[in-house]
């Protein structure tokens, strides 16, 4: 059966369906148990699967990332939580030099399946320390999947995936898409990883973007199609591995490419985006430079117009699609 | 450096003779075995990097033998081990085939590791050793997920993690050890202090008189032995392993000893004296062992003489066997990045 329910809820009820599932899933993190996560995230779980699988640690990321990593070594399915992912940044030895590396340097003869999330994205007034998007670091990292969904149907879908791969997988929730609504089967269900999805089919031009910016680029879409401008929305929902295909297929249709993502636009994922563009055969379907709206190459400020500011939003969206829309060839 | 302040008490003499009495003669000399394959092991290792056979880097663990076998000895053979970059002695207590190892170290396909990993990063998952790490301290966070995983699959079986007296003083070791003790995890942690962080020394670093003092800071017990006395490393590592396997929580134990070689094969030993090796080549624990048999007639000069020779003729068993082996081949180059 199908119902609204958050995005929030949507990855709650991914995790305890996993650990009703399957035994070997166990949740650790900072405040995962009784507090529930700085989110809520995991609220309730430890009522109904004890302190054994909703380990609460000390301020402790590095050691979090460890637990996950060797419990995975010995055969369990573990799901780590960063509170926040700037904290990534404490945990990062051993998510890129272990979890990552193992089964390769171990000539494939081990296997490291586990889940680290972690909130990502701006907007919550918490400024420099509280709301970076550093997905491209782990992007970069062989060995580590990597995967931001958008909505709640796919939120629960992919994280279900997540726990069940057999690689290590760094899941970034969007911090402002908990509270957002969307229908989602009661029942357990899977999204591949490495599958994208056309959230809006159009001719004129495609938007690729991926987590809160996919709801920016949908209600951008929604504009521009009052001025006749027929905007195409694909969400790769993976960044790693990415579906290339339907990136290409989309460019080759619209011949317009406008990539958008939240963080910093020096070194981030939308480089790559256009990398792949460029280097395919939808080159030479491209009517227009490609564009990539980025968050600006700064910290998160704390002031509400400054913060509001420094990531691209719906208007900014509009903009950059209304210029790239009137370019001729 | 006066060597003579380590502070650790010996192991009383007795106790030793009970520990000898206990394994019997044939055990230990299984155990003298066992090191002298280390020794030859890596003597062999050092000549083929020289003749430029061996690519990259190593880090030798010549004179910190029975550091390894001593702790190893106290597991059973389906325990857990976490190693360092200076794992050789480890990777054969463990049990580990000197045919496969060695071909990981000259890179080929039927190396432990397929050549992928080489020296530094050496695992033998099969064996319960969860590998060799390039990052020093890079294995210690991982005990509390192995000591966690084996808690909640009932098992009885024990994590041994292996680091050194630099890892100790890195944040990993902090928040690892604390973690393993608030879970009260099956874990034995054992530093090996063998006096240097590559070049500074552990005088320099800890303002502590024993690195198995921190323990006390985490709730967990904490010792220091003589690492270059068999007896005394096994003692310990059996007082650890039982109480850890008995849910008793995690151990710490220090052992004190010295390696002979550079850190790496970059170290011109800048930052110790020739005299001081020297000194410490007079506690060689092979030959403390083989003295300690002989003397009390638990083994012969002769017996003695030929677990040497041994341990060395099964070296170059490894080395033919090596050598004989495929390179990996082009076409598999990015296997096992994924599963």
């Amino acid at each position: 059966m199908t119902r609204e329910i958050t995005y929030l809820e949507a990855v709650r009820e991914a995790l305890r369906q996993e650990m009703q599932r399957d035994e070997r899933v166990f949740i650790i993190g900072e405040d995962v148990g009784v507090y529930g996560g700085a989110f809520g995230v995991t609220l309730g779980l430890i009522q109904e699967f004890g302190e054994e699988r909703v380990i609460d640690t000390p301020i402790s990321e590095l050691g979090i990332a460890g637990a996950i990593t060797g419990a995975a070594l010995t055969g369990m399915r573990p799901v780590g939580e960063i509170m926040f992912m700037d904290f990534i940044t404490l945990a990062s030895e051993q998510l890129v030099n272990q979890a990552a590396k193992i089964r390769f340097m171990f000539g494939g003869k081990a296997k490291v399946p586990c889940v680290m999330r972690a909130p990502i994205g701006s907007g919550t007034g918490a400024a420099g320390q509280h709301s970076q998007s550093l997905e491209n670091w782990f992007v970069h990292i062989p060995g580590i999947k990597v995967v931001a969904p958008s909505t709640p149907y796919d939120v629960k879908g992919l994280l279900i995936q997540s726990i069940r791969d057999d690689n290590p997988v760094l899941f970034l929730e969007g911090k402002l898409l908990y509270k957002t609504k969307g229908e989602v089967p009661e029942e357990p269900y899977t999204i591949p990883l490495g599958k994208a999805e056309v959230k809006r089919s159009g001719r004129d031009l495609t938007i690729i973007a991926y987590s809160i910016m996919v709801k920016r680029a949908m209600e951008a879409a929604e504009q521009l199609a009052k001025e006749g401008i027929d905007v195409e929305v694909v969400d790769p929902r993976t960044l790693k591995p990415l579906d290339t295909d339907k990136i290409i297929q989309s460019v080759i249709k619209t011949g317009k490419v406008l990539i958008v993502h939240e963080a910093c636009k020096t070194g981030g994922f939308g480089g790559e985006l256009a990398g792949v563009i460029s280097e395919s055969e939808a080159f030479d379907y491209l009517d227009t430079p490609i564009v990539r709206l980025a968050g600006r190459d700064m910290p998160i400020p704390y002031n509400r117009n400054l913060e509001y500011h420094t990531v691209p939003q719906v208007e900014n969206i509009v903009e950059a699609a209304q210029k790239l829309a009137r370019l001729e060839v | 450096m006066s060597q003579n302040q380590h502070p650790y008490e010996p192991l009383d003499e007795s106790v030793k003779n009970k520990i000898a009495f206990n394994q019997g003669n044939d055990r230990l000399k299984a155990w003298l075995a066992l090191m002298c394959k280390i020794r030859a092991f890596e003597e062999k290792a050092e000549e083929l990097y020289t003749l430029g056979k061996i690519h990259g880097t190593m880090h030798l663990s010549i004179g910190m033998e029975a550091s390894a076998v001593g702790a190893i000895m106290a597991l059973d053979p389906n325990d857990l081990i976490l190693s360092t970059h200076r794992g050789h002695g480890h990777c054969i207590a463990k049990g580990a085939d000197l045919g496969l190892m060695m071909a990981e170290f000259l890179g080929k396909e039927c190396g432990y590791c397929r050549g992928r990993g080489g020296s530094m990063h050496i695992a033998d998952v099969e064996g319960g050793n969860f590998g060799a790490n390039g990052v020093v301290a890079g294995g210690i966070p991982l005990a509390v997920g192995v000591g966690l995983g084996l808690r909640m699959q009932r098992t009885d079986k024990v994590i041994m993690c292996f680091f050194g007296d630099g890892a100790a003083n890195s944040g990993p070791f902090h928040e690892a050890l604390n973690m393993a003790a608030i879970y009260n995890l099956p874990a034995v942690f054992i530093c090996e202090n063998n006096q240097y962080a590559m070049s500074f020394p552990y005088k320099k670093a800890f303002k502590v008189a024993r690195i198995a003092d921190r323990a006390a800071g985490y709730g967990m017990p904490g010792v220091t032995v003589d690492g270059n006395d068999i007896f005394a490393v096994y003692s310990a590592a059996c007082n650890a392993v039982d109480h850890a396997r008995n849910n008793g929580g995690p151990f710490l134990i220090e052992n004190v000893t010295y390696r002979w070689r550079g850190h790496s094969k970059s170290d011109a030993n800048r930052y110790r004296t020739k005299d001081e090796i020297d000194e410490w080549k007079q506690k060689d624990p092979i030959q403390r062992l083989m003295a300690y048999m002989v003397d009390s007639e638990r083994l012969s000069a002769d017996d003695a003489e030929k677990v040497q020779q041994e341990a060395y003729d099964s070296i170059d068993v490894a080395v033919t066997y090596a050598e004989s082996c495929a390179e990996p081949a082009l076409d598999t180059i990015e296997e096992g990045v994924y599963a």
